[in-house]
């Protein structure tokens, strides 16, 4: 039987919904119990979230005041602990989860599978390559415990609803003092997250500037989308790099993706294949993402963006 | 501080659209253009800079992998790294036993920083630095975005899901790079002629305490599933008319 351990996401209060998705691929590992790891400085709020997820056996609440901030070099060390008698320990493919993982895998001593795509077998996993060009499927030799991490668009989050037992836990491990926290900088908004958004409305290089990106953000709020862009779009200064969607940004599947602007190189398209529909606006009509987009507009943006405000305004 | 080691892997070039073999063994590589992994370029790039600030008095470059990577090596020590360490492999190697062989290589270099790309773009992994910083039981800083060392501490920005958070950790530390923390240079012909007289050693992988079996075999390649073809529509009007009849938009 596979004892499954999921490091938590979450930010002190709130749970992230990678976890919930983690959950969901460990429910695939068969006969697996699910046990849900939450470190924090005070993490009963976050454990309560956790102990709701369908699919979940117990959560395991590791309180420290070390672990006010996700430090990999801090976690790793604790997980590899309370590994002891898993089978397989699992966190999502976020930057906290790539991270964290391999730093676990290494001092766990085995190689770590990354973005599981597709669960086929108790260490049997399918996942991308070269920007998702190929896909691999890949087996975990027997001995240490399969260290991998989820790739989150690929499956649902689990539900809300049930209630598993939460376990304070204590943990006797020295902590290295070499690696400290010092600030994040987020950005706040009330838009939908774009990881989890379900609509999300993206934007390339042609916007031009700062200033005309912002047309996308009115567009976005009309339909209450989350707004991402293309690497190329951050680079020149467009938008915070937190926006970006692609093979080195995020990798989302919103039910639908409006690209603007955005040619298409496959790095992008590999963040954004997973979207239940795609449609692409674009001056050039030989630009690639064209041949992914379920629907395609030829014309200018800075024309067919107002009209899609006023259209989507008027009803 | 003295020294930075810096490691590169040879990847299939950024450029090369990727096909899988019809028999699902492999990806075809035969005849396609390999580079420095790009991320791996802006590792490199970050090295130059610190010593061209005064940061450090030596660059060091390594790669593990067949003879062809010292073409890779060479280009690096074009764009300006001192000298050059190759660790002949052949065949897969995997994250964890690349993270063992340059921990054998920092036994011997004694590096105050390593920086390595977060990811290779060819397995897509995004391991090899993180287990390299637990194995040398030292502090990792990934994604960076800005690096700036001052004594033997280093604050290091980093690209995060949120946004931007920055750390300081204590040196030696690692540090993996992200697309955003510089543009690398150029190489102008003569440096490559120059790069032809600079320092190319071999060391050998059972010097370094050698490769493991591998732990995560791959059974099979396939190419990914791909979408249907759409269809195109004249105006903004029909757009919204379509995704309204999908109940996408109200």
């Amino acid at each position: 039987m596979s004892q499954v351990l999921i490091v938590a996401e979450h930010d002190g209060r709130k749970l992230n919904p990678s976890t919930a998705r983690c959950v969901t691929c460990a429910s695939g590992i068969e006969g697996a119990q699910i046990a849900v790891a939450v470190f924090a400085s005070q993490g009963a709020e976050v454990a309560a979230q956790a102990a709701q997820l369908k699919g979940v056996t117990r959560v395991l609440q590791i309180d420290n005041p070390a672990n006010e901030h996700a430090l990999a070099a801090t976690l790793a060390p604790q997980v590899v602990a309370l590994a002891q008698g898993f089978t397989h320990v699992l966190g999502p493919s976020t930057t906290f989860g790539k991270d964290l993982m391999p730093r676990i895998a290494a001092l766990l001593g085995t190689t770590q599978v990354s973005d599981i795509m597709a669960v086929d077998g108790e260490r049997r996993f399918r996942r991308p390559i070269y920007a998702g060009n190929a896909i691999i499927t890949v087996e975990v030799a027997q001995g240490a415990p399969v260290v991998a991490t989820v790739r989150t668009a690929s499956f649902e989050a689990a539900p809300a609803g049930a209630g598993a037992p939460v376990e304070q836990q204590q943990l006797s491990v020295d902590l290295p003092a070499h690696t400290r926290f010092v600030s994040v900088s987020a950005a706040k908004t009330d838009r939908p997250d774009l990881q989890t958004a379900a609509r999300v409305i993206s934007g390339g290089r042609a916007l031009g500037s700062a200033e005309k990106f912002e047309m996308l953000y009115r567009l976005a709020d009309r339909i209450g989308a989350a707004v991402g862009a293309s690497r190329a779009a951050v680079d020149a200064g467009y938008a915070p790099n937190d926006l970006q969607v692609g093979q080195t940004g995020k990798i989302i599947a919103p039910e639908l993706y409006v690209a603007i602007g955005i040619s298409g190189a496959i790095q992008h398209l590999t963040g954004i294949k997973d979207a239940r529909t795609i449609v692409a606006i674009n001056k050039d009509g030989e630009a690639p993402i064209f041949e992914i987009a379920d629907y395609g507009l030829v014309g200018d943006l800075f024309t067919i963006v107002p009209e899609l405000e006023q259209l989507l305004s008027a009803n | 501080m003295k020294k930075v080691l810096v490691c590169i892997k040879r990847v299939v070039d950024f450029n090369v659209r990727i096909r899988v073999k019809p028999d699902g063994s492999g990806v075809v590589t035969d005849g396609v253009k390999m580079s420095i992994n790009p991320f791996d370029e802006i590792a490199l790039e970050e090295a130059l800079r610190i010593r061209e600030r005064g940061g450090a008095t030596e660059v060091v470059v390594a790669t593990i992998g067949p003879a062809d990577c010292q073409q890779q090596l060479r280009t690096a020590l074009a764009m300006g790294a001192d000298r050059a360490l190759h660790v002949p492999a052949d065949g897969q190697v995997e994250p964890l036993a690349a993270a063992r062989l340059i921990l054998g290589l920092i036994k011997r270099e004694s590096p105050e920083l390593v920086i390595l790309g977060k990811q290779a773009i060819d397995d897509d992994n995004n391991q090899t630095g993180q287990m390299l910083a637990a194995l040398w039981q030292r502090p990792q800083a990934t994604f960076a975005s800005k690096v700036e060392l001052t004594g033997d501490k280093a604050k290091v920005t980093r690209e995060v899901d949120a946004g931007l958070e920055t750390l300081e950790v204590d040196l030696p530390a690692v540090i993996t790079t992200d697309l955003r923390l510089n543009e690398p240079r150029y190489v102008k012909l003569p440096d490559i002629m120059k790069a032809k007289k600079k320092p190319l050693d071999t060391v050998q992988t059972t010097d370094l305490g050698g490769v493991g079996a591998p732990q995560v075999k791959v059974l099979k390649y396939e190419s990914p599933p791909q979408r249907k073809k759409g269809v195109m529509v004249k105006d903004a009007a029909e757009l919204v008319n379509a995704l309204r009849r999908k109940g996408l938009v109200s």
